[in-house]
């Protein structure tokens, strides 16, 4: 009975990430247009979106190999798997034990490996740039990630998210400059690793501009509908990362009665909103960078984040 | 009725917004010569008078004769400066203008000096030599030439930082008193610290000796914090390297020694001594080899500087009585030879209009007395007896030879190359046949002569008083 | 709650940290004195919670100071230069910023190694003096890898900032001594300010790279 119900909320987790996740895109899309003083896509629209891509022909280029055919899948699957292991409602579920914060960043690793190859399987000059492009942000945010995370976990202890949670939500973790320096490379790296102004432009297909799309261009119908399927599951993981780690009071315990379980959802749920408000106006209050100068937004957090690993010393020593 | 060290004090507080407002200049350098001859006169009583001690100020029997030697050579440098200016002002190299403003800066030096030497607080003597630095630097630039502008600018940025990290290591000192000394002003008293020095933490002590080694040792100009000496020494007047080398330099291994002291007090620290000897070695064989290929008269002695500098760390590191002696003895004979040697050298710049060695020969037919000068503060400088500066060499070696043989080979090897230069510049300079202008001096000998006589009577026979003074010190300095 | 008092230090003297970094990146002249002036208000506010967390009233003198001074008199002083040697352009640097900003990490380790002995004396004293070594250190990378003057008084301040930092971090230390440095550096300053001047009367520039061709080792 008990494992039944575990399971029960585990998979609640699963479902839950990926049907929230268009609609946490839609949201986004309709306050960037209200920003922008236009009307915008109605809140649903990505959900229409995805059902019209599942329903068309896929079209293949006449020299696209099995890594094509394969790779939005690929995709999809890892970014499910990731974003359904970081606790969003509740910590201690079933599958925690697996949710550790470097598998998630391996994890995330595969999928863009698989995009990239993609990318530059059919051999058009579009699918090239966006691969290199792409490449050169992974090595100039990689290394910042990683950083965070060993902040994160010096905190904690421990690299296991759920335990992460339970620790920074109960608790005595107090005002740390570290964390908040780590939170602050991490937005930077968020916005880097989700492709949104000003590391990259979401909605546009400019060749000077495009790295997401650029790799994505060829892709048609079901295989489309995977690929924005699995980029928006990416934001929503982001986004339960930056509350689990940085936000995590409201997450329900293990073992909580029904009424705490429905506390944790609602909470998760303000806090995504929330998030998603709060990305649209970073959005268009900044113009988008020139690539040359991603190092040097990639590179301040890579800063914060060391410099959030040395502060950690100067209270405890080596 | 006021006291000795207030006197010492007050004078120059007074002298510098007194200098800064008179505009002739002549009567700026009366003013000068004044004040200085007023803090000599304190200077010498308070030899005689009781020693105070408080917490901001003391006067023991380290301090005071610096004190004497500041306070006397500062004056002989405002006499000779006083006849120099003249000069400097008919060919234009000084206006009026800025000589209201070279007074006062001298008189703000002074009193920096002063309240860098008396103090009994680490602070305020970070604070003596901070000024200290910083009017110096103002007087380098006066020339506003570019070579003066650089030298300036070069002294000012290597000077600021290592104040910096000198202040911070004296903040460090300061951590570590507070155990066993207690919070507040007491932790930062000279005394209490060197009463309680086996008390505090070698490790933290050493790394606060790190600091404050290369924060001072830059303004002693040991090599490799050197960099800025030749340029200062070089571009500014005359009286500012005779001032620079001859007190300021000593000020600044004062406050080394000092601290020296402390860490000597404390035996688990490291080991001072043998940091000292190295950074001295060093500079003073640097220093040798580099005095061959100067052009300028003024760097020539610059460098000079640099290696008595290196020969007095390297005494004081070796410790022991004698060594320590010959140290003492060395910084008081530098101090007055040297700052005869840059009156000589100014002399000599501004008969012939040039620092530069290659126009300059000939100066035994067209200026005898100044050749002669020249060549006696040459022969002093170069170590030869009977002046003083051979005894303490040669106190110094045979210490050396005592105890680390291959030590005293170095240090014999370095004075020999230095004297190699220093007696070819001289040939080159006092003899040969005249060429260039030949203008009459116009400033006074008399400073450079009484300290040159000073110093032969030193190195023929130190007045038994002296001698006790310097051997109570040397048994202090450990 | 003794923890919070500590955080809030933390805090202030790392957000001066993080500002000495961003001294180092900038690339324009007016942002480096606003940057600095930041850090000064960093420092006067570090400096105060200093003065209420170990009780010492004299310290909110200190902290005044630092304000009225550094975050106020010294940044104003220095747009009136750079607007009366109108120089408003980018500035130059030695080595390019990511090598800068590398070898400024390595230095804030540098002292967070350096002043672990003090732990064994005062634990306390241990962190403030690791943020102020780091801060004098970066200040001096600042000085070293910059070629314009302006750049150089900046750095030359912010090393200043990090000694403040140091000196309140060792409880007790007496007003006179804090009054008499922070006059110093006022003349510092003064003085700095002076140079600037007739750096640019003289040369034309106030790039100190000008300066090296009138070495004197270089013509003798």
């Amino acid at each position: 009975m008990a494992l039944i119900a575990d399971l029960l909320l585990q998979a609640v987790q699963m479902m839950l990430v990926v049907a929230i996740a268009p609609a946490l895109l839609g949201v986004t899309r309709k306050i960037k247009a209200r920003l922008l003083r236009r009307v915008g896509p109605p809140v649903l629209q990505p959900y229409s979106d995805l059902w019209k891509l599942m329903h068309k022909e896929a079209v293949l280029a006449d020299n696209a190999s099995w890594v094509y055919r394969v790779a939005p899948y690929l995709i999809f699957a890892a970014t499910w798997v990731a974003a359904a292991l970081v606790p969003s409602y509740a910590t201690g579920l079933l599958f925690s034990w697996s949710a550790d914060l470097i598998a998630i960043v391996a994890l995330l690793g595969t999928a863009r490996f698989a995009l990239a190859l993609a990318g530059m399987d059919v051999g058009t000059a579009f699918g090239g740039i966006g691969a290199s492009r792409e490449m050169m942000i992974a090595s100039l945010a990689e290394p910042a990630m990683l950083l965070i995370v060993f902040t994160v976990a010096l905190v904690a202890g421990t690299t296991q998210l759920s335990a992460i949670a339970t620790l920074f939500a109960t608790g005595p973790v107090g005002l740390r400059v570290s964390l908040g320096l780590g939170l602050f490379a991490f937005l930077f790296v968020a916005i880097a690793e989700n492709a949104r102004i000003p590391i990259d432009n979401p909605a546009t297909h400019l060749e000077l501009t495009m790295v997401h799309e650029a790799m994505v261009l060829e892709y048609s119908g079901r295989h489309l509908a995977m690929i924005e399927a699995a980029a928006a599951l990416k934001l929503v993981l982001y986004f339960s990362l930056i509350i689990c780690l940085f936000f995590p009071p409201g997450i329900a315990a293990p073992g909580a009665g029904l009424p705490t379980y429905a506390l944790g959802i609602s909470v998760y749920l303000v806090k995504l909103l929330a998030l998603a408000v709060l990305l649209p106006i970073g959005e268009t209050s900044v113009a988008k960078m020139r690539v040359f100068r991603y190092p040097i937004f990639l590179g301040s957090a890579f800063v914060a984040a060391a410099l959030a690993v040395f502060l950690l010393f100067v209270s405890k020593g080596f | 009725m006021i006291s000795p060290v207030e006197a010492i004090l007050v004078v120059p507080a007074i002298a510098v917004p007194a200098l800064a407002l008179v505009s002739d200049y002549r009567l700026g350098a009366g003013i000068n010569m004044l004040a200085s001859a007023v803090s000599l006169v304190a200077a010498v009583f308070l030899l005689f008078a009781e020693h105070p001690r408080g917490d901001l100020i003391i006067v023991d029997d380290f301090n005071i004769f610096l004190i004497v030697l500041t306070s006397f050579v500062g004056f002989t440098t405002s006499v000779f400066s006083a006849s120099y200016i003249a000069h400097e002002i008919e060919i234009g190299r000084l206006t009026p203008a800025f000589l209201r403003f070279y007074h006062a800066m001298y008189q703000a030096l002074m009193g920096a000096m002063s309240v860098a030497l008396l103090a009994n607080n680490i602070g305020l003597m970070w604070v003596g030599v901070e000024v200290a630095t910083l009017s110096t630097v103002m007087m380098v630039g006066i020339y506003r030439t570019r070579e003066a502008i650089e030298a300036a600018w070069k002294y000012f940025i290597l000077g600021s930082v290592g104040i910096g990290l000198a202040f911070f290591g004296t903040i460090l000192v300061y951590v570590v008193a507070q155990e066993a000394v207690g919070e507040g002003l007491p932790g930062m008293t000279w005394d209490l610290l060197l009463k309680s020095a086996p008390a505090l933490d070698p490790k933290l002590l050493s790394l606060a000796f790190v600091f404050l080694l290369v924060g001072y040792g830059t303004k002693v100009g040991l090599a490799p914090f050197h960099a800025w000496l030749p340029d200062a020494h070089a571009e500014g007047p005359t009286p500012i390297s005779a001032v620079l080398s001859g007190l300021l330099l000593n000020v600044a291994l004062y406050a080394l020694l000092r601290f020296k002291m402390v860490l000597s007090a404390n035996v688990a620290a490291i080991d001072v001594g043998a940091i000292m000897v190295t950074l001295g070695m060093i500079s003073f064989v640097f220093a040798a080899f580099m005095l061959y290929r100067r052009r300028d008269i003024k760097r020539l002695f610059a460098y000079s500087s640099i290696e008595h500098m290196g020969i007095a760390a390297f005494a004081f590191g070796m410790g022991g009585p004698l060594a320590n002696f010959a140290g003492l003895l060395h910084m008081t004979m530098h101090s007055l030879i040297k700052s005869a040697i840059f009156f000589a050298v100014g002399h000599i710049a501004q008969v012939k209009g040039t620092q530069r060695i290659a126009a300059i020969s000939g100066i035994s037919t067209t200026h005898p007395a100044l050749a002669v000068l020249f060549a006696l503060a040459v022969i002093a400088i170069a170590g030869l007896p009977p002046f003083g500066m051979f005894t303490s060499e040669f106190m110094l070696i045979s210490s050396t030879f005592a105890r680390q043989p291959a030590l005293s080979v170095a240090l014999v090897v370095g004075l020999l190359v230095a004297f190699g230069a220093l007696v070819l510049r001289l040939q080159d300079i006092v003899f040969g046949d005249p060429t260039g202008k030949a203008d009459p001096a116009q400033a006074s000998y008399v400073p450079a002569f009484v300290h040159l006589a000073l110093v032969l009577a030193a190195g023929l026979w130190l007045p038994e008083p002296v001698v006790q003074w310097f051997r109570i010190v040397a048994a202090q300095l450990g | 709650m003794p923890s919070l008092m500590f955080d809030i230090a933390h805090l202030l003297a790392g957000s001066m940290l993080v500002l000495s970094f961003l001294l180092l990146y900038q690339d324009r002249i007016a942002a480096v004195i606003n940057v600095f002036a930041l850090q000064a208000i960093a420092l006067s506010l570090s400096v105060a919670w200093q003065a209420l967390v170990q009780d010492a009233p004299a310290l909110f003198v200190t902290s005044a100071l630092a304000l009225i001074v550094k975050g106020f008199v010294v940044p104003t002083a220095l747009r009136h230069i750079i607007r009366r040697l109108e120089i408003d352009r980018e500035i130059e640097q030695i080595i390019g910023s990511g090598p800068t900003i590398l070898t400024g990490l390595g230095l804030v380790a540098l002292s967070i190694l350096l002043m672990q002995p003090v732990g064994e004396v005062n634990v306390y004293a241990r962190e403030d003096l690791a943020f102020a070594l780091a801060v004098i250190l970066l200040g001096l990378l600042m000085m070293i890898t910059r070629r314009n003057a302006v750049t150089q008084v900046v750095g030359f301040m912010s090393l200043e900032n990090g000694l403040i930092l140091a000196a309140t971090g060792a409880k007790g230390m007496p007003l006179v001594v804090e009054v008499s440095v922070a006059f110093s550096i006022l003349i510092a300053f003064i003085v700095f300010g002076v140079f600037v001047f007739r750096m640019r009367e003289r040369f034309d520039t106030v790039d100190v790279s000008a300066l090296d061709r009138f070495r004197g080792e270089r013509t003798d």
